[in-house]
C-alpha cells in the first residue's frame, strides 16, 4: 500500500496534460501526473509511481550520490578486510 | 530494475552492516521503530534482519493505515456495499479485514458487489461505465495516498459524475508518532521516518521528535540499503551526541514535501476533530474528511451509515502491537487462533502489518549474515 | 450476508484451547510413560511419574522464565503444532481462496474431498493418481478450465484444457495418451469462438500426441459459466519403475525450474484489461511431455515432479516440504523471471512465486545428477532456461526458505487469499 515504484516517462498523451505513460521493467501504464504540475516531468525521467499517481520525480543526481556513498562504504570495507587478512600472524 | 536493484546489493550491505556493528557500544541495547508499514514489509521480505548485530531491535510501529481501522468502520463500509445498485471499489489490502460481521472477501462471497482497483482512477472509471450504479471508493492510507483521492474527487466533480462517492478513512501519521512518544510503555532510541509519506508532507513535521523529545529521526527509502543506511546514520547521531530529522532518501522526498499535494489535499479535505485508530484509541485531528463543498462525493453524508463503535475482540492485541510494546508472537494468540487465513486482527491481515509479515517471511530460527568484527587498532 | 458466524473469534479461541489441552495432555502422557520406562532403574514408578509430571510443568513455566529467543521458539514451536492439526473449514460459504491454490484450497480439498472420499490412492494428492489395472500402470487426471478472458496472448481456454491434463500425466511419469472433455456452455455464446476453442484444442492434442476420444455438452442459462467452461480428464501408461512423488524428496536433492516463471499468471492478469497495463507478454501454455520423456530416458535420479500451475511455484516447494518432511532453501536470484514479469509483479505489489505458469516444470532431482537432468533440458526447446534454484535440506523440515537477493533469509509460506483470480 506505502508501494511506490520507480518508472520511467515515455509519452505524454495527446490532449491530456495531466497522463503520461510509464515504463516499468518494460511494463506500461498511464499514470496522473497532476502533482507534479509545477514541474512535470520529460520523457526519460523517472517518477515515484503509487496507486497510479506519480508523487515525486526521481532526482537522478541524488541517486548517483546515494549510490556513491554506499560504494564508498564497500570499499572502504573490502579494504579493511584485505588489511585484516594480510595482517594475519601465523 | 533501475533505482531498485542497485538498493539491493549484498555486498554493500555486509559493509554498512560492519559500520553498524562497529558503532554498538559495548553493553548498550539499541531500539529504533520504523513508523511505516511499508518499511515493516521491506525488512522481512528481505531478511534485513540478518545483517543486524544482536544488541540493535527494530519495533514495528503504526504507519500500516489498513491496520489501524477500527472494526466498526469496516461494518460500515460493508453495510454501504450492500446497499441496492452499489459497487464498492476498495485496495486489495483491504479485502480480508475482518469486520465484525466479517471481511469484503466474505461479503463478496454472499454476492455483494465489491471489486479490487489498483487506483482511484480506476474507480471513477467503474462509475463511468455503470452509470445506473452508485460507485464508492473505499479510501484509506496515509498522506501518501490522501492527494490521490483528492486529485481523483477533483476530476469527479470536472467530469460532473453524480454517482462516485468516496468512504473516506485517510489518517494523518504526525498524531501516531506523538501517540507513540507520549506512550509510557516504550523506550526508543530513534525512528525510521516514512519514506512516501514525506514526499507529501517533506521533513519539517518530523522535527519536533528531535527538537521536543531528543529522537533522531532519519527519513528512510525502501529498500534494503536504504534501511540499512538509515540505521548507520542513526547509530551516526547517537555516538555523535545529536538529534537532528535527516534524509537517506534524497533521490525521492523533497525536505518541503509536494505542494500541489498538499494543496489538493487542502482544498478537497479537512481534518476531522477527532477519529477512532485501532489499538491507540480516539486522537484528535488525525483523519480527514471532505469539505463541504464536495459532500456531493461523500459517502457518509448519501448513505445513512450506521457509524457504530465495536470494541476488538478481547482476544486480540493489535494495539499492543501497533504500538510496538509487543512483538508479533509476543501476542497470546498469534498463529494459533489468529493466522494469516484466520485473522482476529488487521495485524495479521494488512500486507504490512507486523504479524503478517513476521509470520509470512520471519517465523524461523534466525541467523546471522555478518559474522565478521573489524577490529580497529 | 456473513461468510463466517457472527461469534467467530470466540469460536476459533475456544477451539484452539481445547486443542492446546488435548495436546498437553497427550504430552504429558508420552512424558510419564517415556519417565517410567527409563527411570525403572532409579527408582519406584510414582517418583518417576512425578518427574515426568515436572518436567511437563517445567517445560511449561519455562516459558515465563526463559530468554527472548527461548520464548520466541516455543511460540513458534506451538505455531508449527497447530499447523499440523486436522484442516476444518470455518467458512460457511465458498470464497474465491478456495480456488487459489493455496492454503484455502488444501484446506478444502483435504476437510472436504478427502474427508469423504478418503482411499490411498486419492491420498498422495498428487497432480494425477497412479492405478494398478491388470497388468499396466495408469495414471488418471482431471482439471477444470474456468479463465477468463477466453482468449489471451499465447493461446485461449482449449489450449489451457489440452496442454493442462497432457502436463499433469507427463510430471506423474505417465505417456499421456486420452483425454475427455467436458463443456458448459453459456447461452448466446458465439459458435465461432467455440470453434476456434475446439480448434486449438486439436492443434495442442496433436502436438503433444493425444486423442480427445469422449466427451459431453451441456448448455446452461445465460449469464452462467462465464461463456465456456472445460473439463478435461486424462489417462496415460506408466511404463518405467520409477516411484515418483513429493514424499522422495530427500536432502541432498536439488529443486530445478524449466524456465521463467509467472508468465500466465501476469499475462491473464492483464488481459483482463482491469488494470490499464500493457506488456508484451504472452501465456506460456505448452504440453510438456515431450521434454519430460528427455528427462526422464536421460536422469533415473528424478525424484519428483510438478506441473507449476494455480499457487506457483511457492505452493509445489510447501507441498514437497510438508510431504517428504523436508525444507526446502531457494536462491531469489536463482529464480528465472522475465523482466516484465517482474516489473508488472513490482507494480502491482505481487509475489512471482506464486503466479501461475502453464507450462512449466519443477523438479525435485538426486544432487549428483544435476548437470545431467539441466543438459537434458536445455536441449529441449521449452526448457532453455531451466535452472537450479535451490536444494532440499535436513534443516527447518516441513519449511521453505528463500535466500533473498540481498542476503537475508525469509520464509516462503502457502498464499493466502487470492490475488489473480480465475487464471486458468
Amino acid at each position: 500500500m506505502c508501494l511506490g515504484i520507480p518508472g520511467e516517462v515515455v509519452e505524454f498523451l495527446p490532449d491530456q496534460p495531466d497522463l503520461a505513460r510509464v515504463d516499468v521493467s518494460g511494463v506500461r501504464r498511464v499514470i496522473n501526473v497532476g502533482l507534479l504540475a509545477d514541474d512535470l516531468p520529460e520523457p526519460g525521467e523517472w517518477v515515484l509511481i503509487h496507486v497510479g499517481f506519480a508523487l515525486s520525480k526521481i532526482d537522478e543526481n541524488e541517486a548517483a550520490a546515494a549510490l556513491e556513498f554506499l560504494e564508498g562504504i564497500g570499499q572502504a570495507y573490502a579494504d579493511e578486510l584485505a588489511a585484516l587478512a594480510e595482517s594475519r600472524i601465523e | 530494475m533501475r533505482f531498485v536493484d542497485e538498493f539491493r546489493d549484498a555486498d554493500k550491505a555486509h559493509a554498512l552492516a560492519a559500520r553498524i556493528t562497529e558503532l554498538c557500544e559495548p553493553g548498550r541495547q539499541y531500539k529504533f521503530m520504523e513508523v511505516c508499514g511499508g518499511h515493516t514489509h521491506t525488512i522481512y521480505k528481505h531478511g534485513l534482519e540478518d545483517y543486524l548485530p544482536e544488541a540493535i531491535t527494530l519495533v514495528h510501529g503504526p504507519g500500516c493505515p489498513v491496520c489501524v481501522i477500527p472494526m466498526g468502520r469496516v461494518d460500515d463500509a460493508i453495510h454501504l456495499a450492500s446497499q441496492p445498485d452499489t459497487i464498492m471499489t476498495s485496495f486489495g489490502d483491504m479485502m480480508r479485514v475482518p469486520g465484525s460481521q466479517g471481511s469484503f472477501f466474505d461479503a463478496k462471497a454472499a454476492g455483494t458487489d465489491i471489486r479490487m482497483v489498483y487506483s482511484p482512477l480506476d474507480s471513477l472509471k467503474i462509475a463511468r461505465q455503470n452509470p445506473d450504479k452508485r460507485v464508492v471508493f473505499m479510501a484509506i492510507g496515509f498522506e501518501t495516498t490522501t492527494p490521490s483521492t483528492a486529485m481523483t474527487v477533483l476530476r469527479a466533480k470536472a467530469m460532473g459524475l453524480e454517482n462516485f462517492s468516496v468512504f473516506c478513512n485517510h489518517v494523518t501519521i504526525i498524531p501516531a508518532i506523538k501517540a507513540i512518544l507520549d506512550s509510557p510503555d516504550l523506550r526508543l532510541d530513534g525512528f525510521i521516518g516514512p519514506g512516501h509519506v514525506s514526499t507529501v508532507i517533506g521533513c519539517r513535521p518530523y522535527e519536533f521528535i528531535a527538537s521536543g523529545y531528543g529522537k533522531p529521526v532519519v527519513v528512510a527509502g525502501f529498500e534494503p540499503l536504504d534501511i540499512l543506511q538509515s540505521i548507520y546514520m542513526l547509530m551516526m547521531q547517537l555516538s555523535e551526541g545529536r538529534a537532528e530529522v535527516e534524509n537517506q532518501y534524497t533521490r525521492v522526498v523533497p525536505w518541503d514535501g509536494n505542494l500541489a499535494a498538499l494543496t489538493a489535499i487542502n482544498q478537497v479535505m479537512e481534518l476531522r476533530p477527532y477519529f477512532e485508530w485501532r489499538g491507540l484509541g480516539f486522537i484528535t485531528h488525525s483523519a480527514m474528511r471532505l469539505r463541504e463543498g464536495f459532500r456531493a462525493f461523500d459517502a457518509e453524508v448519501l448513505f445513512n451509515v450506521p457509524g457504530v463503535r465495536v470494541a476488538d475482540p478481547k482476544a486480540c492485541q493489535c494495539g499492543e502491537v501497533l504500538k510496538g510494546v509487543l512483538k508479533p508472537w509476543e501476542c497470546k494468540v498469534f498463529g494459533t487462533a489468529c493466522t494469516p487465513e484466520t485473522p482476529i486482527g488487521t495485524c495479521m491481515v494488512s500486507p504490512e502489518g507486523a504479524c503478517a509479515a513476521y509470520y509470512n517471511y520471519g517465523r524461523m530460527n534466525r541467523h546471522r549474515v555478518v559474522e565478521v568484527e573489524l577490529s580497529r587498532p | 450476508m456473513t461468510g463466517r458466524g457472527a461469534n467467530w473469534v470466540d469460536e476459533a479461541l475456544r477451539e484452539h484451547e481445547e486443542h492446546a489441552a488435548a495436546e498437553e495432555a497427550a504430552a504429558e502422557e508420552v512424558a510419564a510413560g517415556d519417565a517410567g520406562a527409563g527411570d525403572a532403574g532409579a527408582g519406584d514408578a510414582g517418583a518417576g511419574d512425578a518427574g515426568a509430571g515436572d518436567a511437563g510443568a517445567a517445560s511449561r513455566t519455562a516459558g515465563r522464565a526463559g530468554t527472548p529467543s527461548d520464548r520466541e521458539q516455543q511460540v513458534l514451536d506451538r505455531i508449527d503444532r497447530a499447523r499440523r492439526r486436522r484442516p476444518r473449514i470455518r467458512e460457511e460459504r465458498i470464497t474465491m481462496s478456495h480456488g487459489a491454490g493455496g492454503k484455502a484450497s488444501r484446506t478444502l480439498t483435504e476437510a472436504v474431498f478427502l474427508d469423504a472420499f478418503r482411499n490411498p490412492l486419492l491420498e498422495p494428492l498428487e497432480d494425477a493418481a497412479l492405478l494398478r489395472v491388470a497388468d499396466s500402470r495408469l495414471a488418471l487426471t482431471t482439471d477444470t478450465y474456468v479463465v477468463s478472458p477466453l482468449f489471451f496472448p499465447g493461446g485461449n481456454i482449449g489450449d489451457l484444457a489440452v496442454n493442462g491434463t497432457v502436463n499433469d500425466l507427463a510430471v506423474a511419469g505417465a505417456t499421456p495418451l486420452y483425454l475427455s472433455a467436458g463443456f458448459v456452455l453459456e447461452e448466446g455464446f458465439p459458435v465461432a469462438d467455440l470453434t476456434a476453442i475446439v480448434a486449438s484444442m486439436q492443434a495442442a492434442a496433436a502436438v503433444a500426441g493425444v486423442q480427445v476420444v469422449t466427451g459431453d455438452t451441456k448448455v446452461v442459462e445465460r449469464g452462467k459459466a462465464d461463456g465456456c467452461y472445460i473439463n478435461t480428464a486424462g489417462v496415460g501408461v506408466v511404463e518405467h519403475d520409477l516411484a515418483l512423488g513429493a514424499a522422495t524428496a530427500r536432502p541432498g536433492d536439488v529443486v530445478i525450474v524449466s524456465g521463467p516463471v509467472g508468465d500466465h499468471g501476469v499475462t491473464i492478469m492483464l488481459a483482463r484489461g482491469e488494470l490499464d497495463i500493457e506488456a508484451d507478454l504472452s501465456s506460456d501454455t505448452a504440453a510438456m511431455n515431450g521434454m519430460i520423456a528427455d528427462l526422464l530416458a536421460a536422469v533415473p535420479g528424478v525424484r519428483a515432479m510438478r506441473d507449476a500451475t494455480r499457487g506457483g511455484v511457492a505452493t509445489i516447494l510447501n507441498e514437497v516440504a510438508v510431504a517428504a518432511g523436508v525444507g526446502v532453501v531457494v536462491e531469489e536470484d536463482q529464480i528465472p523471471v522475465r523482466t516484465q514479469v517482474r516489473g508488472a509483479a513490482e507494480l502491482l505489489g505481487i509475489d512471482p512465486m506464486y503466479v501461475a505458469c502453464e507450462g512449466k516444470l519443477v523438479a525435485i532431482v538426486d544432487g549428483q545428477q544435476a548437470d545431467r537432468a539441466l543438459a537434458a533440458l536445455r536441449a529441449h526447446p521449452l526448457g532453455e532456461q531451466a535452472a537450479v534454484i535451490g536444494q532440499i535440506t535436513a534443516d527447518q523440515p516441513g519449511i521453505v526458505l528463500l535466500k533473498t537477493a540481498f542476503g537475508g533469509t525469509r520464509i516462503v509460506d502457502l498464499l493466502v487469499g487470492d490475488p489473480l483470480p480465475r487464471i486458468c
